[in-house]
């Protein structure tokens, strides 16, 4: 009997595919899955909410299994999870917010995603017209010779907008509070009653650094619910993007982070490359992000030949320069003594939050989607994942170096063995039915759970992005840190406000 | 870094100037702008960047031109970090409701006179996002916008050509 067993005792799957499961779910099983989040037993992927239902997934720890579980909310509340179990806590303030769901017993009531500026209350419940605008309550700070710094919507660089409060003790952080939600922009809303071409386009513009993985995330739970799969020359391509992508991101990361580390001179370096991969992915696929290349059923557009030839001159000046850049790092004491020992993410705290990607793995959490529950092609390639246990700023940059490296590899291996054949096939005419995916980008695993009606429109989709769960810990990780610090931090973690606030 | 940096000196820059289609007229709109920017507001221009409820496409694409690539600076165009150095407002995203007074209350922090440029789709009429309870629709709708930037996200040389454009406008008029 594994964990999922457990909790989901006798109850019958409402939906059984592969490789996940959906229950409903009584008070009893929820209580069980509480305690079994709790136990570090399972870890959250996600809890979302619909009219009336809140929707659980779980992750089981050791074998990986994956259940969603459904529980009757029509009565107007659910019992929160926030309550054993911290990381629901801003997923349950979240399903208050847009669905008017109550979670009992919440250790935090305040709202999360509604600033009261929408002019009506739950707009995906009832929708009913809002109350007069109240202040929000920051958590009370008390201690001598305490200061507050508060920092945003708007920030000083070119980055998304969120509010930073900062209580500090002279330069030392004793508490950062994060409050969020100001670019919500009613995604999940906007999907529902659409046909899948529209919410593909939606889906890959929910966090623009992730427009590939976010379009295949969603193509694959669209594909999932219709019960086909993309030819495998799309599922190649689909992946050669994905690395494109992460390749760009984590080059600009890399760069970015000695940047708040007054080294301009990475930046500058990795700033080339990263503009490289971009033209390699505008020469091959058409669009320097990539955006709208992948679609339901394969992909919008064959590799172009130009694409080739470009990819691979990329690839040979990456080859050429990246190493030295990762000396240069190693070997500048003056920037390793800001990432050594800074923002340190405690391995137990990234357990049991679940955290993904380079923030997950750099704190001994070597969770990957390509691996886990896997999908095509990354079965059929060889790469390795980096794993390292300091969790410090430091150990985040060495596993994107490590990323960068891998994907190299990953693409050598995708443009060498491209299969031939159609890049997408036609969907099969639209039925009610149900889809589950989960994707690595290069932030983390992104979840995406999509149920279509009977006429092939989008009843309810739910994109969970991996900063869920890497901005709480954000907050534990600047403790103890002093106030100049914390951009250094932040853009280690570089979690995504759009792909949050959605 | 020694040999990084020597290296450097020795290698022609990655800098674009001249030839073909697209760089060279990023070089001609760069010489032009740096004219008619110098007569209006000396050899310089700051730019701020608001992010009013993007997807972070356009803020990568604008981050962009700060590489070796484009080098902004090389024709005079700053990116400030306080409206209250700025002369143009570069505005992304659909404004969302949540943004609003933000947006509203960076606009008025910046002295005149200034230029607010829209970039993005989203930015010109809520784009994609447009009929969602949480936006606004559109940069216009919150402040006076004097151009709007096309694209999803515009890459960074339309970027650059459309602030030429908005420099040109006035001296035109």
């Amino acid at each position: 009997m594994s964990a999922i067993d457990d909790v989901l005792g006798n109850a019958a799957p409402l939906v059984a595919q592969t490789p996940w499961r959906r229950v409903a779910a009584d008070a009893a099983a929820w209580d069980r899955a509480g305690r079994a989040l709790a136990a570090g037993e399972a870890s959250l992927l996600g809890l979302w909410g619909e009219r009336g239902v809140v929707h659980l997934a779980l992750l089981a720890a050791e074998s990986g299994e994956i259940a969603v579980l459904s529980l009757d909310a029509s009565a107007g509340g659910f019992p929160s999870l926030g309550r054993v179990h911290p990381p629901a806590i801003r997923l349950e303030r979240a399903i208050k917010d847009l669905f008017g769901l109550e979670p009992q017993g919440a250790p935090d009531a305040r709202p999360w995603l509604d600033h009261g500026r929408w002019g009506i209350a739950a707009p995906l419940g009832a929708a009913t017209q809002a109350g007069p605008l109240a202040a929000y309550p920051f958590l009370p700070v008390e201690g001598e010779s305490l200061h507050q710094i508060p920092v945003g919507p708007i920030h000083a660089g070119i980055i998304e907008p969120g509010h930073f409060r900062f209580t500090a003790n002279g330069e030392a952080v004793v508490r950062l509070e994060e409050r969020l939600g100001y670019v919500h922009k009613g995604i999940e809303g906007l999907m529902q009653g659409e046909g899948l071409e529209r919410g593909a386009k939606l889906a890959g513009r929910v966090s623009g650094d992730s427009a590939v993985a976010y379009a295949i995330a969603f193509a694959r739970a669209a594909e999932d619910a219709l019960g086909v799969a993309a030819p495998p020359r799309a599922q190649w391509l689909r992946a050669l993007m994905a690395e494109l992508e992460r390749l760009a991101n984590h080059l600009g990361d890399i760069g970015a982070i000695c940047n708040d580390a007054a080294f301009p001179l990475m930046h500058a370096h990795c700033g080339a490359l990263r503009e490289r991969v971009l033209r390699a992915a505008n020469a091959a696929f058409g669009h320097r992000l990539m955006r709208d290349c992948v679609v339901p059923g394969g992909v919008a557009l064959d590799l172009a030949a130009k694409g080739r030839v470009a990819i691979h001159a990329m690839m040979d000046i990456v080859r050429r320069e990246f190493p030295g850049l990762v000396r240069l790092y190693d070997e500048t004491a003056s920037l390793q003594d800001r990432t050594v020992g800074a923002g340190i993410v405690d391995p137990a705290l990234a357990a049991q939050f679940g955290v993904g990607g380079y923030v997950g793995r750099a704190s001994g959490r070597g969770f990957d989607a390509r691996c886990r529950p896997g999908y095509p092609p990354y079965d059929r390639l060889t790469f390795a994942v980096p794993r390292r246990s300091e969790g410090d700023v430091n150990a985040r940059v060495w596993i994107r170096i490590g990323e960068v490296e891998q994907s190299l590899g990953l693409i050598a291996q995708l443009i060498d063995g491209l299969p031939e054949g159609p890049h997408a096939i036609e969907l099969p005419r639209a039925h009610a039915a149900e889809g589950l995916a989960l994707v690595e980008g290069f932030r983390g695993d992104i979840l995406v759970w999509l149920r279509l009606d009977a006429a092939g429109r989008i009843a309810r989709c739910h994109l969970r992005d991996p900063s869920w769960f890497q901005w709480p810990l954000l907050e534990a990780a600047i403790e103890g840190n002093i106030v100049a610090d914390f951009p250094l931090c932040n853009k280690s973690f570089n979690c995504s406000y759009s792909g949050h606030d959605l | 870094m020694r040999k990084l940096l020597f290296e450097s000196l020795l290698r022609r820059p990655l800098t674009e100037a001249a030839p073909p289609a697209e760089d060279q007229a990023l070089a001609e709109l760069g010489d032009a702008f740096r004219r008619a920017a110098r007569r209006r507001l000396g050899r310089s221009l700051a730019i701020r960047v608001v992010d009013a409820g993007s997807c972070n496409g356009c803020e990568l694409e604008i981050s962009a031109l700060s590489n070796a690539f484009y080098d902004l600076e090389r024709y005079g165009l700053h990116i400030v970090p306080s409206p209250r150095h700025a002369d143009v407002l570069l505005v992304t995203g659909p404004v969302t409701k949540n943004m609003r007074e933000a947006l509203e209350r960076a606009y008025n922090a910046t002295p005149d006179p200034k230029w607010v440029v829209a970039v993005g789709d989203c930015a010109v009429d809520g784009g994609i996002f447009a009929g969602s309870y949480a936006i606004v629709g559109g940069v216009g709708a919150v402040v006076p916008v004097d151009l709007h930037l096309r694209g999803c996200p515009p890459p960074p040389a339309e970027i650059l050509r459309g602030l030429l454009a908005l420099m040109e406008a006035p001296r035109r008029a």
